[in-house]
């Protein structure tokens, strides 16, 4: 059933709403119940009437809230759909679902696959059968379950291709005589193809086509005029004006790819094309990419680049420019103007150029390099430079490669050369004879006007002949060329100037150049140019307009890749030949694009479905706010809410929490959020605290008696300290292993419980840091060592499992000499408040000798990283915060003498931390002395 | 066997009772100051009275030696006499006490023993005598007389509404009642009258609960007394909150006219209110029918 866009999944439900009057008299006749109020002042009101009896009745608005609250539920449970899908669109039979497919819908093809699974999704409710194709890779239409077609929906993707018109074809004659149901996804652009296959489909049954609404745009590759990169966007409907962002992107010198630069194009009104000019400089436009129009992210809107924007670097060096003025005799002069249109010329010293790894080297008249050029030269030749060389005066009168041929030299040179046609030879100047077919030049036409009448000769020899790529008339070599590396050494034997022929003023000169991929031709190259040449595929362009790797691909041949459509065996992006690459791009030069016009006979929808929105949820959930509201006014009626009784306020409390429920979460979670904030400063503040003073500080063991007198223990001792000496230490802390820095104190007392727990492998981490670092840790089993080490003591046991990960050096009982015993007072016992334990510190090394008249062993150098032992020095410490002892200690007056030496041994331990071997080192004062004296 | 032992938990549960009561009753009345009481004679009490020169049998400790060093004379020093007087209580421990509106406010009972005790003290302190009406427990002097007036105070009555007590009263006393007034005014009455004949003057306390006076009931609803012996049900509370003002006004009318009439002063405290200004009132007043 459907009232307006709302329809109902169980309409009979809804005659429940006639029962709503009968609920109206119901409710009306009950008044609500009386409270029952304990007041003192009841005494006041004996005898008190009640003016008018209305109230018993419940009020006509609380009536409607109930009345609507029930009615909300009735209709909720009757089963609203907003927007419900109308059932069976045309019926029955088979029903084809025909992706374009292309570029152009790459964009919406999320929506397009929901359109698509939609319309699978229903065929399979109503048991019809489906056949998916794609126009850009067609097969003849499989008739399957939609659910079938359903699963394989998320394999298909956009091509960046548009169909093929043979393809198209070939896809009408597999149609066959079934009649069918055509859903047509259209990617709104207009092709040849599409009329005969709407008419082959409309014999089939209804077809219905779906197009998208957003703006297609296109651009056309890159073209180099005028010293800037034209480039041309397109679009398909022709609309207001409109500017679109042309951005061209490459690598940026650490090869990242970039964004290079950006220019806008801007569609005039009523327009189709837009043009932009970058002025982009020679170094961005060799590391370009491709250009592609923002956010167009369609296959159409990339331009890959290839080499018609690149332009070579040649650099010109000649063996001499010291005639200022004589222009026409330079040497390089019409090399410059050869090269200049579709070069880059760099000019300068050898050595200054090779860094910047120009793609050819001209050296015109260059007789001798320096061994560190030729080096230089001959390193970047085998990189895949192409070494130019012109002979000249010079190099006809040097000695190079005369008997040896030169690695920089394509042959062996006879002396001298000679002189054709001039004034004191005989015979007429020499011509070229037409190319040999394997000559690179092959195909150019030989003018009859170019005359050569002086040349170096080279030495014949059994390579020569494979290394002659032009010759005279007479067969003598002109152009030599020899493969060294990947690169090339190319000799002309003449001069590059116009003084020994006349070659460098034909055009000729200019083709053959070019030929020599010395300079990249501006022009596109001729299909036929190709034919026979195998392309292979580097970077292609996605149907999203990425450009991605080719992988593994097979090659092209060269006849297709110009020409052909675009399809599955050629892909549009960037291909490679022998020695240049090829774009090719969705757009042709002239390609443009137009909106698909479909005849009024077909219905023409968009890719949008409304969405089925089930309403029941809502209204039953505002049933229940109304019935809220209800408990809330009928509360605040009858005096409840706002009574005296603590109770019903409780009530409404409890209500209210109810409906705060769900907002208070978040909250929560942010006051955690706070918590954790404030957590950082309370860190600092610590690390602020332990570092502004000497902080002695002991192991927080979990207990917190030991704790305590941990903490008593230090106290004393630094109250100790503070008196005596002149280390003054603030009020000792408790260090958690796992949590606190310990790099902040120099001295860490931990006392050894048998229940501790063990620390976690970062805490002995951390330890052992702190130990290599300077640290030092007293550990203390506070069981008087009554069992000596290695045995039978729970503290004991705990104490070799606690140390056992942590790097501890091999320990020695104190021996009599140990610096600790003299480092502020003189001592050789270390009571705490047991007296008599072995106290083990770091051992003295094997080499530790006495020397003559020396007092003491010059032992280790440093400070022991652990002291051990288990005269619970803490309690023999420990005094309370008005500075009285807390534990008595032995008794009368040997315990507090005994006292007097723990504290000793206190301060002589923290000296010894803190000072380190500067005692020790006292047994070199004599030897100094002495010195001092000399 | 389980009687002696109830009782005693009883005991003991009063007794816990009682030290958080007398220590606020402390608390309370160190907030007053002593004074104007003095009897403008020589003899017992704090302040200063005189210097005069030392009579044979005078023992030598009275002997004011900074003022006799001034010369050749010892003088005694002696001290303004504070005279004592009887005065007695009477805390309404009825039913209709132990109500409080909500758990902010204390029971009307409550704030009433605390009212009581605390003027009890800066009685004792003032050196009067402090008893409770009746035969129960004559006015005494001495901090043992606080304990146990606080042991008295913790004693509830069953009665939904009290009435004061009139029997033996001491003529010439002062005496004070903290009660709601809420019974049966003929009662209070009597009382007066008969404290009236004896010349007792003292004051009428009457604490209220908040809504007590604002009546702030809607809607459908059976009021019942503390003790559950009286009822009313009214189907529309807020029809009643007009007249039920308008009857308690006059029956606070009805207590001024009274008190007026015997010379006694009337205020009402609300439980809302703090006991200390209710405090200082009721002491200002005992000291007005004192001096």
């Amino acid at each position: 059933m459907m009232l307006g866009p709302i329809g109902f999944a169980a309409p009979w439900l809804l005659l429940a709403l006639a029962a709503l009057p009968l609920l109206w008299i119901l409710l009306r006749a009950v008044p609500p119940a009386p409270i029952r109020r304990r007041f003192p002042g009841v005494a006041l009101l004996l005898g008190l009437k009640d003016d008018e009896a209305v109230s018993d009745r419940t009020p006509w608005w609380l009536l409607l809230l109930r009345m609507l609250a029930v009615a909300a539920v009735i209709v909720g449970l009757a089963g609203p759909v907003l927007n419900p899908q109308q059932q069976g669109r045309t019926g029955s039979g088979p029903l084809l679902i025909l992706l374009d497919g292309s570029w152009a819908s790459s964009r919406d093809w999320s929506e397009r696959a929901d359109l698509v699974d939609g319309l699978l999704a229903e065929a399979g409710r109503e048991g019809r059968t489906a056949a998916v194709v794609r126009l850009t890779t067609p097969e003849a239409p499989v008739f399957q379950s939609a659910d079938v077609w359903r699963t394989r929906l998320p394999g298909l993707a956009p091509q960046a291709w548009e169909p093929r018109e043979d393809a198209v074809q070939g896809f009408i004659e597999s149609l066959g005589t079934e009649g069918f149901e055509t859903y047509w996804m259209s990617d709104g652009l207009d092709r040849a193809s599409r009329d005969p296959l709407l008419a082959a489909l409309e014999d089939h049954g209804a077809v219905t086509v779906h197009e998208g609404s957003r703006p297609v745009f296109a651009l056309r590759p890159a073209t180099f005029e005028d010293g800037a990169v034209r480039l041309t966007a397109l679009r398909a409907l022709p609309g207001p004006e409109r500017e679109v962002m042309v951005e061209a992107h490459g690598r940026d010198p650490s090869g990242q790819m970039r964004l290079l630069s950006i220019e806008p194009a801007t569609f005039a009104p009523g327009e189709t094309t837009a043009s932009v000019e970058m002025d982009l400089p020679a170094e961005l436009r060799g590391r370009l990419s491709h250009f592609e129009i923002a956010g167009a992210r369609t296959a159409g809107a990339v331009a890959a680049t290839d080499d018609s924007l690149r332009r070579r670097e040649v650099a010109l060096i000649a063996g001499r420019e010291d005639r200022e003025g004589l222009e026409l005799l330079s040497p390089l002069h019409y090399l410059h103007q050869a090269l200049e249109p579709n070069a880059d010329l760099l000019e300068g010293a050898l050595m200054d150029i090779l860094p910047a790894n120009p793609d050819v080297v001209a050296l015109a008249d260059v007789a001798t390099l320096s061994d560190a050029e030729t080096e230089a030269l001959e390193t970047w030749v085998e990189g895949g430079g192409i070494l130019l060389r012109f002979a000249g005066p010079r190099l006809a009168a040097s000695e190079v490669s005369r008997a040896e041929e030169d690695p920089l030299m394509p042959v062996r040179l006879r002396s001298g050369g000679r002189n054709v046609g001039g004034a004191m030879s005989w015979g007429e100047p020499k011509t070229l004879a037409p190319f040999d077919e394997d000559s690179p030049f092959w195909g150019l036409e030989v003018p009859g006007d170019v005359t050569i009448s002086s040349q170096v000769m080279a030495q014949p020899d059994p390579t020569l002949a494979a290394r002659v790529i032009a010759r005279l008339s007479d067969g003598t070599p002109l152009v030599t060329r020899k493969d060294l590396g990947d690169g090339q050494v190319v000799l002309f034997h003449i001069s590059a100037n116009a003084e020994w022929s006349s070659l460098p003023l034909s055009g000729l000169f200019v083709q053959m150049l070019e030929r020599l991929s010395i300079s990249s031709s501006a022009t596109a190259p001729a299909p036929e140019d190709l034919e026979g040449t195998t392309w292979q595929p580097v970077r292609l362009v996605e149907a999203n307009g990425t450009l991605s790797n080719a992988g593994t691909l097979p090659g092209v041949d060269g006849a297709v890749l110009l020409s052909d459509p675009l399809g599955a065996d050629l892909r549009p992006g960037v291909y490679e030949g022998e020695d240049r690459r090829i774009a090719r791009n969705v757009m042709g030069a002239e390609s443009t694009i137009a909106p698909a016009a479909w005849p009024a006979s077909v219905p023409v929808e968009g890719l949008a479905r409304p969405e089925e929105t089930p309403l029941g949820g809502y209204l039953l959930a505002l049933a229940l706010a109304l019935l809220m509201a209800d408990i809330l006014a009928s509360l605040a009626l009858s005096g409840r809410l706002t009574g005296a009784r603590p109770r019903a306020t409780g009530a409404a409390v409890v209500l209210l929490a109810l409906a705060l429920a769900l907002p208070a979460a978040p909250i929560r979670a942010q006051e955690v959020e706070d918590t954790t904030e404030d957590a950082a400063p309370a860190a600092d503040a610590r690390a602020i605290e332990a570092t502004r003073e000497l902080v002695l500080a002991h192991v927080m063991t979990g207990n917190r008696q030991i704790d305590d007198t941990a903490q008593a223990g230090l106290r004393g001792l630094s109250d100790t300290l503070f008196f005596r000496t002149s280390v003054e230490p603030a009020e000792p802390m408790g260090v958690n292993l796992e949590t606190d820095e310990l790099a902040f104190f120099p001295f860490l007392y931990w006392p050894i419980t048998p229940d501790q727990p063990t620390p976690s492998a970062a805490a002995y981490a951390k330890l052992n840091r702190y130990l290599r670092s300077g640290g030092m840790i007293l550990f203390d089993t506070r069981d008087a060592d009554v069992a000596r080490y290695g045995a039978a003591s729970p503290e004991g046991r705990k104490l070799q499992q606690l140390a056992a990960p942590l790097d501890v050096p091999p320990l020695e009982p104190v021996p009599s000499d140990h610096v600790l015993t003299r480092t502020f007072y003189l001592l050789q016992d270390f009571p705490g408040r047991y007296a008599g334990g072995q106290v083990w510190v770091e051992a003295a090394p094997a080499d530790a000798e006495l020397i003559d008249g020396m007092p003491f062993r010059n032992l280790n150098d440093g400070v022991s990283p652990v002291v051990i032992g288990g005269n619970d020095w803490a309690s023999a410490w420990a005094v309370d915060t008005s500075g009285a002892p807390l534990y008595p200690v032995g008794r009368g007056y040997a315990g507090e003498r005994q006292r007097e030496i723990a504290y000793r041994f206190g301060v002589n331990l923290i000296m010894h931390v803190l000072t380190g071997n500067y005692k020790s080192d006292q047994v070199h004062v004599p030897a100094l002395l002495d010195r001092l004296g000399q | 066997m389980s009687e002696p032992r109830h009782l005693r938990s009883r005991a003991e549960e009063e007794a816990a009772r009682l030290p958080p009561l007398l220590a606020r009753a402390e608390h309370l009345a160190g907030t007053v100051l002593l004074g104007d009481h003095g009897r403008r004679r020589s003899g017992l009490g704090d302040d200063f009275w005189q210097y005069r020169p030392v009579q044979p049998g005078d023992p030598r400790r009275w002997i004011d030696w900074r003022r006799s060093a001034r010369g050749d004379d010892r003088f005694v020093r002696e001290k303004e006499w504070q005279i004592a007087q009887s005065v007695m209580l009477w805390v309404d421990q009825a039913a209709s006490m132990r109500f409080s509106s909500t758990d902010k406010l204390p029971q009307k009972g409550d704030r009433a023993r605390l009212l009581a005790l605390a003027t009890a003290i800066l009685l004792v302190r003032g050196g009067e005598r402090v008893g409770l009406t009746g035969t129960l427990l004559p006015p005494r002097r001495g901090q043992n007389q606080i304990l146990r007036l606080a042991e008295f105070f913790s004693v509830e009555d069953s009665a939904d509404y009290g009435v004061p007590e009139h029997r033996a009263m001491i003529p010439n006393a002062r005496a004070l009642f903290v009660s709601d007034f809420l019974a049966d005014p003929a009662e209070v009455k009597l009382a007066l009258t008969k404290a009236a004949d004896r010349g007792v003057r003292g004051v009428l306390m009457q604490v209220l609960d908040p809504s007590e006076e604002a009546f702030p009931f809607q809607g459908r609803t059976i009021f019942e007394s503390v003790g559950g012996s009286l009822l009313h049900e009214t189907l529309k509370a807020g029809d009643l909150k007009t007249r039920y003002q308008q009857r308690l006004a006059e029956r606070k009318d009805e207590l001024q006219a009274l008190c007026h009439a015997t010379g006694w002063q009337f205020t009402t405290h609300h439980t809302s209110d703090s006991a200390q200004s209710a405090l200082l009132w009721i002491y200002r007043a005992m000291d007005r029918g004192t001096s």
